[in-house]
């Protein structure tokens, strides 16, 4: 069982009283797809925020191959490996395309301030190997050819697609991504499976993700956990989860 | 493709490097030549000071995207403590060159330092209230400046904040009078030192920005939560681009100060930082280049246009609410997002290379 | 004996302030900007008193009277003109906007009334009290200023808690959006808020320029400025945040001015506003607020 990437125990956190989630225990192995899905409001994104960093948690703890992540900050579990997406995209909006890429490249590749003032050969030689990560890592989700342009000035789909690429180029080790496939068309779905999947493959990643679309959990998550007024309610493998008389109770309603 | 991108803001830096030189070719002839009017003759270092000014605001407003309204506060602590060292090394330096580059350094860096003590606490802050608070550190700057009594003699230095405080022996000198301030300034700035300054100024701030802390703090302005969850550590650089930003307000300061023979807080107050904030926003905010413009035209016009200069507050303030409301107004433009001519433009060339893009496919 | 009196000046003196910090708090938690424009408009009141009460000569009621609608109609247009068009873009923004609406003010007054300094007549008729054998004086003003920052917090309180508009505005600080969904009328009810903290600020303006009479045309700025350190003080949004935060800074200022330095006090009073918000920055009965991620 040393094989976990993600370990959380009682995870939970109250606001004012009001607790937003509570007895969160999940267990992620190195490599995994994990879908984490339940009804509007049921604390998925509180979780993807205590896991880095966001929130401090009130109960529980969580650890990364390992170690403990929770209470540190949200730059400490960046750099222990923890990327992110977000559900209403945040991007570095006046920055080109190549630059959101490379601000996710920020701690691979250094180079002091003075190398960048005085134009040592130190900086063109980093910025060139940026340029050629970066490139290469749009070129994953097919952006290569917009890299110069405002990451603000791209398709709904491209923007979401476009925060993958940023949170790899931190060179996660698990990489979350919140509502990856929201506002995008049914083609798009598609093209997004198969880059998670090639993600997932290519670098060997750990994905965590939330969604609403079941044709993209169910297509591609191997397990799944379901959260409903911030509890577990359901755990284990994606179909058979996913049959739960209770899960779909959740979902439809009595 | 991104050896063209690389080529094209290095040519634009270029460009504006080239039009300082040859605005300073052409005026530097002028002046020796004597057709200048001596008016404008006694502008060309104010405005090369307001020019830095104005860039160096440039950073932490339009780079960094925090507002700071004491940027003259920093310009204040140049020119004092550049003048206290001219004064008190008057005699003892007597390379006229070596003393004011020393008083540069010591101007700038006395800034520099002032900004990290106060940045490290301040910049926890962010939005109305981090400009509410430079403000105020602006104001406690120039109203210290305002009280201190600093004199020396043969025993050494005495500083005071009362008249009565400062008791020199026979051979002391006073170099600040409180509210009198300092007289006799060596006039060590000229409009080459000026320019040569500028040109610094703007090739530490374009390095800086097109560099890896330039885009950590460009991320930090587009969206800070973003960037922490992307490992960019936030207090770091905004306190790297503030601590720049008042580095090169301190060179300003003592460019400035050492263009005049006196030296007070009236010209380091309140009303300056808004002044170079006018800069900024009509040059563009993040265009350094309109911040030189702009720097370069407001300084100008109100000395052209007689009896301008009774309007020229009015004129900044309409040009300032107007140019806000033209730009930001999320009615204006339809929508909210879409509010800066830069994303205007840029949406314009990538429509235009998509499409030929899907030409070459066909 | 002196330090009563120094305590009883800081009294008065921070009582303009909580009645300018009133303005800054109502607008600052219902339209969420800071109107830096705000403490400009006590000058515009007492600009317009002294015009028709000393310029040209009315009764000092009518006078008054015509300062606040003046105010309060100025504060109006400036929402309307300068800051509704805003709604919605970003802060930074906005207050680059504020501040140039607080320099056009300045600079028309400066324009019209010109740089020197006018002299101000008292609108007070209250007698001065004498207290322990003469030893210590209470000013009319000082009287009449104290009293009417107590009604102003005691009818304004009532105001919002338990008339309709009132409990509008509670509703629009709280959650712009679900107000508008519930009927209530936003643009009104942001209007009404400019309204009331700019009759606030003439009154202000008044009492001001009552106490220290003349007038400049920046004799807003630094007040106004002070005023918005009290709101913060006690809490952006609280009304008797304002109160609390009001005196406490009136009664810094002159006790610095009196026992520290008279040239250094209102550098004291930004150290205050400097340590405040570095050590609590939601105030004394502030609400933090979160922003969602």
């Amino acid at each position: 069982m040393s094989m976990a990437l993600l370990e959380t125990k009682n995870l939970g956190i109250s606001f004012g009283g009001l607790k937003a989630v509570s007895d969160f225990n999940l267990t992620i192995e190195k490599g995994q797809l994990y879908g984490l899905i339940g009804p509007n409001g049921a604390g998925k994104t509180t979780i993807f925020n205590l896991l880095t960093g966001v929130y401090k948690p009130t109960e529980g703890m969580a650890e990364l191959d390992g170690e403990v992540i929770t209470g540190k900050s949200p730059v400490e579990i960046c750099k222990h490996g923890v990327a992110r997406t977000f559900q209403n995209i945040r991007l570095f909006k006046d920055l080109t395309v190549l630059d959101n890429v490379k601000v996710g490249l920020h701690n691979n590749y250094k180079y002091s301030l003075l190398d960048g003032i005085f134009r040592t050969p130190k900086y063109f030689k980093t910025e060139k190997a940026m340029n050629e990560k970066a490139l290469e890592l749009l070129k994953v989700f097919d952006l290569d050819n917009e890299a110069q342009f405002l990451a603000a000035n791209l398709p709904y789909g491209k923007q979401r697609k476009l925060e993958i690429a940023r949170a790899l180029a931190t060179e996660p080790k698990l990489l979350l991504l919140d509502e990856p496939a929201a506002g995008m068309n049914p083609n798009e779905t598609q093209e997004l499976m198969d880059n998670i999947r090639f993600i997932r493959d290519e670098f060997d990643m750990t994905i965590l993700l939330i969604e609403h679309d079941m044709r993209l959990v169910s297509g591609i998550c191997e397990e799944v956990t379901v959260l409903n007024f911030g509890q577990v309610l359901a755990q284990g493998e994606t179909a058979q989860v996913l049959n739960d008389p209770a899960v779909i109770k959740a979902y439809i309603g009595e | 493709m991104k050896s063209l991108l690389q080529k094209k803001s290095t040519r634009n830096n270029l460009i504006t490097y080239g039009a300082v030189i040859v605005f300073y070719a052409v005026f530097q002839t002028l002046a020796t030549t004597g057709s200048l009017k001596s008016l404008y003759k006694g502008l060309l270092v104010p405005i090369c000071a307001y020019v830095i000014l104005a860039v160096s605001l440039n950073l932490t407003v339009g780079i960094l995207g925090e507002l700071s309204l004491g940027h003259a506060g920093f310009m204040c602590i140049g020119a004092y403590s550049s003048v206290i060292f001219s004064l008190a090394t008057h005699e003892t330096i007597k390379s006229d060159f070596l003393r004011f580059l020393l008083a540069l350094i010591i101007g700038g860096v006395c800034a520099a330092i002032f900004g990290i003590i106060i940045g490290v606490p301040i910049l926890r802050l962010s939005g109305d209230y981090l400009a509410i608070v430079t403000l105020a550190f602006g104001e406690i700057i120039k109203n210290i400046c305002n009280v201190l009594y600093i004199g020396y003699d043969s025993n050494g230095f005495q500083v005071g904040i009362k008249d009565s405080s400062v008791q020199l022996a026979e051979d002391g000198k006073m170099i600040l009078k409180g509210a009198m301030g300092a007289s006799d300034i060596p006039k060590d700035s000229t409009f080459t030192i000026g320019i040569i300054l500028v040109l610094i100024t703007l090739f530490v701030v374009f390095n800086f920005v097109d560099s890896r802390a330039g885009r950590a703090v460009m991320s930090i302005r587009d969206n800070r939560i973003a960037a922490q969850s992307t490992g960019i550590n936030i207090t770091k650089y905004k306190l790297l681009a503030f601590t720049i930003s008042s580095f090169f307000a301190g060179i300003a300061g003592t460019l400035y100060a050492h263009n005049y023979s006196i030296l007070t807080t009236k010209k380091y107050d309140y009303n300056t930082s808004i002044a170079i904030l006018v800069f900024v926003v009509l040059g563009g905010m993040g265009n350094i280049r309109g911040s030189i413009i702009a720097a370069l035209i407001l300084t100008v016009l109100p000395e052209i246009l007689r009896g301008f200069s009774e309007y020229r507050m009015l004129i900044y303030s309409v040009v300032l609410i107007a140019m806000m409301i033209y730009n930001s107004s999320p009615k204006l433009q339809g929508i909210k997002e879409k509010y800066s001519i830069k994303r205007i433009l840029d949406a314009k060339k990538r429509a235009k290379a998509l499409g030929e893009n899907e030409k070459e496919a066909e | 004996m002196s330090f009563i009196s120094y305590l009883i000046s800081g009294i008065s003196l921070g009582s303009i302030y909580a009645i300018i910090a009133l303005g800054y708090t109502m607008v600052y938690g219902i339209a969420k900007m800071l109107n830096f424009a705000h403490g400009d408009i006590i000058m515009v009141g007492g600009y317009a008193v002294f015009t028709i009460g000393i310029t040209c000569g009315m009764n000092k009621w009518i006078a008054m009277l015509v300062g606040v609608v003046v105010c309060t109609v100025l504060g109006i247009v400036i929402e309307k003109v300068a800051y509704k068009p805003l709604r919605g873009a970003s802060s930074l923004a906005v207050l680059i906007t504020a501040i140039g609406v607080s320099y056009l003010l300045q600079n028309l007054a400066l324009l019209i009334f010109g740089s020197n300094p006018k002299s101000f007549t008292s609108v007070v008729s209250v007698p001065m009290i004498k207290l322990a054998n003469g030893e210590l004086t209470i000013t009319g003003e000082t009287i009449v200023t104290i009293i009417v920052c107590i009604i102003i917090m005691v009818v304004l309180t009532l105001f919002i808690n338990k008339t309709k508009a009132g409990r509008a505005m509670l509703a629009v600080s709280e959650d712009k959006g679900a107000a508008q969904l519930m009927g209530v009328n936003v643009n009104g009810t942001i209007a009404l808020t400019f309204a009331i903290g700019s009759a606030l600020a003439a009154v202000a303006g008044i009492l001001l320029c009552s106490a220290y009479p003349q007038i400049i045309p920046t004799t807003g700025a630094m007040p106004g400025i002070k005023a918005f350190t009290a709101a913060v003080f006690g809490g952006i949004g609280s009304i008797p945040g304002a109160l609390i935060g009001g005196i406490i800074l009136g009664v810094i200022e002159s006790l610095g001015q009196a026992y520290i330095s008279s040239q250094l006090a209102d550098a004291i009073v930004f150290s205050v506003l400097i340590i405040v918000l570095l050590v609590k920055p939601t105030g004394i009965f502030g609400k933090k607020i979160n922003e969602k991620v």
